[in-house]
């Protein structure tokens, strides 16, 4: 194998043909691309065909529409959903990171869960009241917050179901979107909470708030008011345009790295309280059922957590050479400070180039340069953050909060809920790809 | 703070007293009575503090429940619809993904509070408080958490023991 490898100036840094980072900066991706051809002779050789004008090339296109939407060549790049049938109950749709680059989920393609269906709400109608342990109630319109001092912020938002079906005691089979597809990341615009609670004043009995929606179950969750403080914000714009229905439209509740069914959508009434109101989402479904039938509640964090998008189920190599590894990583507590790749299995690690600027509680994309010889292998990504948590191996993981006892067969099992682990994807000599576990 | 905000500030203090620590603000929002709030003001809290006035009994909540909730989450509460889960369960959740029945919650509150704001699905907020406090009863009494003749009302909802109770630990006490 290694007498196929043209020299590099930087020599591999782990085990499978992982290189260094620094090749992304310039001479060394032409070593790799090199290796691409596979018996080292000039790129130029491979050209096959002269050169000619395709039909688009000869005739004026179509005029240019108010709204733009992607190329027909890029149907395929749609959320799955849950519900395709209309039923009466929630519907979920999944993000696909495996065909997404970059950071930032375009809006139509950030994953939505709705417990309700998609509240069909009048901008002009719906209200914010916060109350409580204020010193005076207050009810702004959507047109008084505007007027407000707006912060942009880019960030995740996350389910806390996310990538449950890595409960799984078998591994499941499915892509980046159908494990990984309940997180997206936007830029964030509007009002930050604690602006609009200087309006109000706060009672220093005040320990927590309750946010409430304007949707049909009047969904709401408890928050500490040190978040209120902190960076919670009420948001109107996503990605610079109002937010999706499926998202909260026209305002919702961002907590920045908390639990995604905290940022409560359609947000219409904040209220300030000493005690948890212990809703039916705290109560139940977000709080977690651990091994020794130990009983968790308050779990806000969205935890370190990283997954690779390229390659990843759904692709397939065409032939050994060069390809980048890449994928997101992000933590609800900070910064992702490093991000480590293995080819082979957890053996041996290199670190990955993060593309800059690293935001707290945001996305942050790895990149790795890789050299596949053709021989299986086991790609991984492994994230820490600011704080120094580390991502835990699924060995660790399930030692610490337990798997099903059989394979769950559906991304909706939702076998328990707040799974972080490293995601491994296996090579065959084919290029095949499979979720497997190492 | 500038001169110039500080002169302002000054200037309102002069002109509003008290009110001047909140003088720089937008003041864009209207002020609003907590009874002009009431009809969203439907949240319960674990002590009971917002329980309305109102009671109902198991056997007052049986013939609701048939009408207005069996077609989802099943007839007694087992054999929901597909997508939803069971009304009653074991009390035990020695596994990671067990089905979590109204027994798992820490407090009734959430019971009654859940029924209140959200169901029925199709038609949220259209019962009663008395209709509310009989389900509740009733789906306590199905899962053997209060007797099958015990009232429930402001006053006893927020007192039924659950099992669980006490048991859930903090995942973040740094966060609150």
């Amino acid at each position: 194998m290694t007498e196929r490898r043209p020299k590099s100036h930087l020599p591999d840094v782990a085990g499978n043909g992982l290189l260094d980072r620094r090749a992304l900066l310039g001479r060394g991706i032409l070593f790799a691309g090199a290796a691409a051809t596979g018996a080292g002779t000039t790129l130029t050789g491979a050209a096959a065909e002269p050169l000619k004008d395709d039909p688009w090339s000869l005739t004026m296109g179509a005029i240019t529409p108010p709204r733009q939407e992607p190329s027909r060549f890029e149907n395929k790049v749609i959320r799955t959903l849950s519900n395709p049938n209309h039923e009466f109950r929630n519907s979920h749709a999944r993000t696909p990171h495996h065909l997404l680059q970059g950071t930032i989920t375009p809006a139509a393609l950030h994953f939505t869960i709705c417990h309700s269906g998609l509240p069909d709400i009048d901008p002009d109608k719906h209200r914010l009241v916060i109350h409580g342990l204020v010193k005076q109630p207050k009810i702004f319109s959507l047109e008084d917050l505007a007027r407000y001092p707006m912060v942009t912020r880019n960030g995740f938002v996350e389910c806390g179901g996310n990538s449950a079906p890595m409960f799984s005691s078998e591994p499941f089979q499915g892509t980046a979107q159908a494990l990984h597809g309940l997180v997206s990341n936007s830029e964030w615009t509007g009002v930050l909470l604690s602006t609009l609670l200087e309006e109000t004043g706060i009672d220093p009995k005040a320990k927590w708030f309750l946010a409430e929606g304007a949707d049909s179950l009047a969904l709401h969750r408890s928050v500490p008011v040190k978040k209120a403080l902190d960076d919670a914000m009420i948001a109107l714009y996503q990605n610079g345009e109002r937010i999706m229905p499926g998202n909260g439209y026209p305002m919702r509740l961002w907590l920045p790295g908390y639990q995604g069914n905290m940022n409560i959508k359609y947000v219409r009434r904040i209220k300030l309280l000493d005690q948890p109101a212990m809703s039916f989402y705290e109560a139940k479904t977000y709080s977690q059922i651990t091994p020794g039938e130990k009983l968790w509640k308050f779990h806000f964090l969205q935890e370190v957590k990283s997954f690779i998008t390229h390659p990843s189920f759904g692709h397939s190599l065409k032939g050994p050479g060069y390809y980048e590894i890449s994928g997101v990583a992000y933590s609800g507590t900070g910064r992702i400070a490093k991000v480590m790749v293995s080819a082979d299995g957890g053996k041996s690690w290199g670190q990955a180039a993060l593309q800059g600027p690293v935001q707290p509680q945001a996305f942050t994309r790895f990149r790795m340069p890789w050299r596949w010889d053709g021989q299986p292998v086991v790609l991984q990504s492994r994230a820490w953050d600011e704080a120094g948590n580390a991502q835990p191996t699924r060995e660790q993981f399930v030692a610490a909060r337990g798997q099903t006892e059989r394979p769950v067969a559906s991304p909706l099992a939702f076998p328990n809920q707040h799974y972080n682990s490293i995601t491994s994807w296996g090579i065959d000599n084919k290029g095949e790809i499979k979720h497997v576990y190492a | 703070m500038s001169t110039r905000k500080l002169l302002v500030s000054l200037a309102l203090t002069l002109a509003f007293g008290a009110s001047a620590a909140w003088a720089e603000t937008p003041g864009l929002g209207k002020t609003i009575t907590e009874a002009d709030i009431k009809p969203w003001n439907l949240d319960v809290l674990p002590d009971g503090t917002n329980l309305p006035p109102g009671s109902g009994t198991p056997a007052q909540g049986a013939p609701i429940y048939a009408q207005k909730c069996a077609a989802c989450h099943g007839e007694k509460g087992e054999k929901p619809a597909p997508g939803y889960g069971p009304m009653v369960g074991a009390h035990k959740f020695d596994k990671i993904d067990a089905a979590k029945t109204v027994t798992y919650y820490e407090f009734a509150t959430t019971l009654f509070d859940v029924i209140r704001r959200s169901m029925p699905y199709t038609t949220p907020r259209t019962l009663t408080d008395n209709e509310v406090y009989a389900l509740s009863a009733y789906i306590l009494s199905i899962n053997k958490l209060i007797g099958e003749n015990d009232v429930m009302d402001a006053q006893s909802l927020p007192k039924v023991k659950m099992p669980n109770a006490g048991k859930f630990i903090v995942r973040f006490p740094d966060r609150i």
